[in-house]
């Protein structure tokens, strides 16, 4: 396959033009546009909320446009399925993966479509797992096409996803925040495979929120917000600055670093913790006032030791003091008892109860204060303690009555802050804050963090964002493979130091 | 990222335009045109006597329907229902015919001894982490077992307790408003379906129920005691199931230890057409006596109408898909 010259191939594989979509209440997409050329990567941004998933599932035929064209090839098509989209050569690969855990990679990538033998009764085993065994040499990937996908690591069963894409003659490949499940060697290999496709002609609509990957990898950049299009740049030239305005529709003041000032007493500390070889003599100290960073790699271990902290899950050996008292922890809520919170990264998971209210989810850890006689609700005392937690947090919500699901991430995420608030909490873990937020949001939680620390609370920090960590923290803890392999200071702290720490693994430590 | 909902614009439904509330009003219009359709081609199905008879046969499924909805809220379900109405029927049996003792103690210790069995039920859910319809099933089975076996398998007459047969089969509402005669087992039902109700909506149990039911493990995280409170759902199925036992066997006038299998299906489609979510998180009491009407009307008009009495069971089931599907077509709209 030649490389094609940008320059040369203006033509775009396919273009959206003026579309419009709205659903019952909401303006989803006005007057959006988009085109892919041959062998780019086109970068979609925007915050949540910016359309930039809707209009991808008008280009994957998932969604019919109220107005607009979409053409391929030059020509317009009306795009009524994602059948007709595939079959077109176009692809999406969703942020969740859509496998089957229990088959095998290539039973996957040839799902509904098995080549047959004896008279169409049959599935010719073999020759699917030759095919799929070609497309993974084209992808340059070892994968075991005969391995069952439920075994193998979320990153290589993406590339199964992308193998299963190509399989149809992928032409455009639509790739949904592909990097937010991948650690650091994964992703660079990621990198790897988008750009032999590039050299393969295909063109790649990439979603993320991350800049750094927009840097490396984007030929142009398309932002969009509130359903419309904003600007189509090229990524080389374009500061990221630029693209962050564009996006927030304002300018971001820069960052700036946490002090070390303020830290109080201690509140927590934890002793020899170990669990298997996920958790390995884990000991460490938090205070008061203070917000202190876990860092390290995917897998390094930092969720399990919040999780184990929080008696979430059970530890093999450690001990656990609060307020200098040894207690034990045994459940979340021997650990809520002693004022622990956990908020969990996946927070639609483990923080909300998404189909019930606002007002039911800030109160609901702390629903046996508000009853009377033990047995009955104060409803009225409920919705006035969720309406200030509203306000002080400044949640943005209709009505408290609002079921939380339909709140934008930052928003969902506050519901759970002040969840953990009216509870009394005053040791919160933070798993990834800012997970699925979006970037104006970001910093609004980041200041709600800082304040929480000087109003006194003790404050941990899991982030697999170093620019997170490092303008949060006044004390980094770095982790690598269940091992705390170092303490720096959050004033001092740089990339460089946090990511020599993250992946200094045994053999080198010793 | 992957916003399907476009979070701070998207309308708020208010009043009475949620997707319950216009459930629960399909349901009733088609509990009315049932009752329409069967008074226009039913002999005799508009009688009061045979209304009476409708209203006895919903009692005992509506309260079943009502300990059932507690549970499958919690996401769980309860096949036991059926058999631990027979199994306290027969406790009431024992305590009033073969012990002797006054009404009350029968009253009291059904219901409590049914609590007890319903709360080893979700202590197997909660502490052997059992899955619910594998809990139940096994709980069925005991309870069918002993029936048998504290009934030496023979049925217990309450002859020594005249004033058992009121539970379910007197009219109190003849003796305020002579001429209209309601069997006190409805007026039992209603009672139970409003207490129900006031706990479902008001106390922190059906706050907890709710809250398990949409995202357990959210609750676990949130520091709630999710396995005391299963327990508790489950005993306050079981305690309901006693109030079952004393409808039945006062209506019949006897404990019948062979009777029970099957009941569970019926409590279990009578929340299921009243909108109760097999997957949890929702549901509401007047749905599910809505729904045991819905069944009972069915039933008795088409046996009046002479329908075979295999056709009534298709019938029946094919109302239970239908009104599913009818959930799902106004789900997708909302």
């Amino acid at each position: 396959m030649n490389v094609h010259d940008h320059s040369l191939d203006p033509k775009p594989v396919v273009e959206l033009l003026g579309i419009e979509k709205s659903f019952p209440g909401v303006r989803a997409l006005h007057n959006a546009h988009f085109d892919l050329r041959r062998g780019e990567v086109h970068a979609l941004m925007g915050e949540n909320g910016a359309g930039k998933s809707t209009l991808m599932k008008v280009l994957t035929g998932v969604y019919q446009p109220d107005a607009g064209e979409i053409r391929v090839d030059d020509a317009v098509v009306a795009m009524h399925s994602p059948q007709l989209a595939q079959g077109m050569g176009i692809s999406i690969i969703h942020q969740e993966l859509f496998l089957m855990n229990h088959l095998t990679a290539a039973q996957n990538i040839f799902i509904g479509r098995e080549p047959r033998r004896g008279m169409g009764l049959f599935v010719d085993e073999a020759k699917m797992k030759a095919d799929a065994a070609a497309i993974f040499r084209r992808m340059k990937v070892d994968i075991d096409p005969a391995g069952e996908v439920g075994e193998m690591t979320v990153a290589r069963q993406q590339l199964v996803e992308i193998a299963k894409a190509l399989s149809y003659e992928a032409r455009v490949l639509v790739m949904d925040e592909p990097t937010s499940a991948l650690n650091g060697t994964e992703v660079e290999h990621l990198f790897e495979i988008i750009r032999d496709l590039k050299a393969q002609g295909v063109g790649i609509v990439y979603i993320t929120h991350k800049m750094d990957e927009v840097k490396r990898i984007a030929d142009r950049i398309t932002v969009m917000r509130d359903g419309e299009f904003i600007e189509t740049l090229p990524a080389a030239e374009t500061p990221m600055s630029t693209v962050i305005s564009l996006m927030v529709g304002r300018e971001l003041t820069d960052h700036t670093r946490a002090s070390g000032a303020g830290a109080g007493e201690e509140v927590l500390r934890v002793s020899g913790l170990n669990r298997g070889s996920i958790i390995r003599d884990v000991s460490f100290a938090l205070r008061k006032g203070e917000i202190l960073g876990f860092a390290g790699l995917m897998g390094a271990g930092r969720t399990e030791v919040a999780r184990a902290v929080f008696g979430a899950d059970p530890v093999d050996a450690g001990e656990i003091r609060v307020h200098g008292k040894p207690c034990r922890i045994a459940s979340p809520r021997d650990a809520v008892a002693r004022g622990i919170a956990y908020l969990s990264e996946d927070r639609k998971h483990f923080g909300l109860v998404t189909g019930m209210s606002v007002r039911d989810n800030i109160t609901m850890a702390s629903w046996t204060r508000f009853t009377q006689n033990r047995i009955w609700m104060k409803d009225g005392a409920l919705a006035e303690v969720a309406k200030e937690y509203v306000a002080r947090l400044k949640v943005k919500t209709p009505t408290i009555a609002q079921e939380t699901r339909l709140l934008s991430g930052g928003n969902q995420q506050k519901v759970v802050i002040a969840k953990w608030l009216l509870r009394d909490c005053d040791i919160l873990i933070f798993d990834e804050p800012t997970r699925g937020i979006d970037v104006g949001a970001k910093s609004e939680i980041y200041e709600m963090l800082k304040e929480l620390a000087r109003q006194g609370k003790a404050i941990i920090v899991i982030s697999s964002e170093l620019e997170e960590i490092l303008r949060l923290s006044q004390r980094i803890l770095v982790m690598c493979e269940g091992r705390i392999t170092g303490e720096i200071d959050g004033a001092t702290a740089t990339q460089e130091s946090i990511m020599t720490l993250a992946t200094q693994r045994d053999s080198e430590a010793a | 990222m992957t916003e399907t909902t476009l979070a701070p614009a998207a309308p708020e439904k208010t009043g009475f335009l949620t997707v319950a509330t216009l459930q629960k009003a399909v349901a009733f219009v088609v509990l009315i045109l049932l009752l329409g359709f069967f008074s226009l081609f039913a002999p005799n199905f508009a009688q009061w006597s045979n209304m009476v008879n409708i209203m006895q046969a919903t009692a005992v499924n509506g309260v079943l329907g009502v300990a059932v909805t507690f549970v499958i809220i919690s996401a769980g379900i309860d096949l036991s229902v059926g058999t631990m109405m027979t199994l306290t029927a027969v406790i009431a049996g024992l305590i009033l015919t073969n012990a002797g003792l006054p009404l009350p103690f029968g009253v009291v210790g059904a219901m409590l001894f049914g609590g007890f069995m319903g709360a080893i039920s979700g202590a197997c859910i909660a502490k052997l982490k059992i899955p619910p319809f594998i809990a139940t099933l096994g709980m069925m089975q005991i309870a069918r077992g002993l029936a048998l076996v504290f009934s030496g398998a023979k049925p217990i007459y309450f002859n020594d307790t005249p004033s058992y047969y009121y539970i379910s089969s007197g009219s109190v509402i003849t003796r305020l408003i002579p001429g209209l005669e309601v069997p006190n087992g409805v007026l039992v039902m209603f009672g139970v379906a409003i207490a129900a109700a006031v706990i479902l909506n008001r106390s922190i149990l059906g706050r907890y129920i709710f809250a398990l039911g949409s995202n357990e493990e959210a609750a676990r995280l949130s520091g709630v005691n999710v396995d005391m409170w299963k327990i508790v759902t489950y005993g306050l199925s079981g305690l309901i199931c006693g109030v079952g036992g004393l409808l039945i066997s006062s209506r019949l006038n006897s404990a019948q230890p062979a009777l029970g299998l099957g009941y569970e299906l019926d409590a279990i489609a009578a929340a299921v057409i009243g909108g109760t979510s097999l997957s949890g998180g929702r549901g509401t009491i007047l749905g599910t006596i809505i729904g045991a009407f819905i069944m009972s009307v069915l039933t008795n008009g088409l046996r009046v109408m002479g329908v075979q009495e295999e056709w009534k069971i298709v019938i029946t089931g094919i109302i239970i898909i239908a009104a599913v599907y009818v959930d799902t077509v106004l789900r997708k709209k909302a």
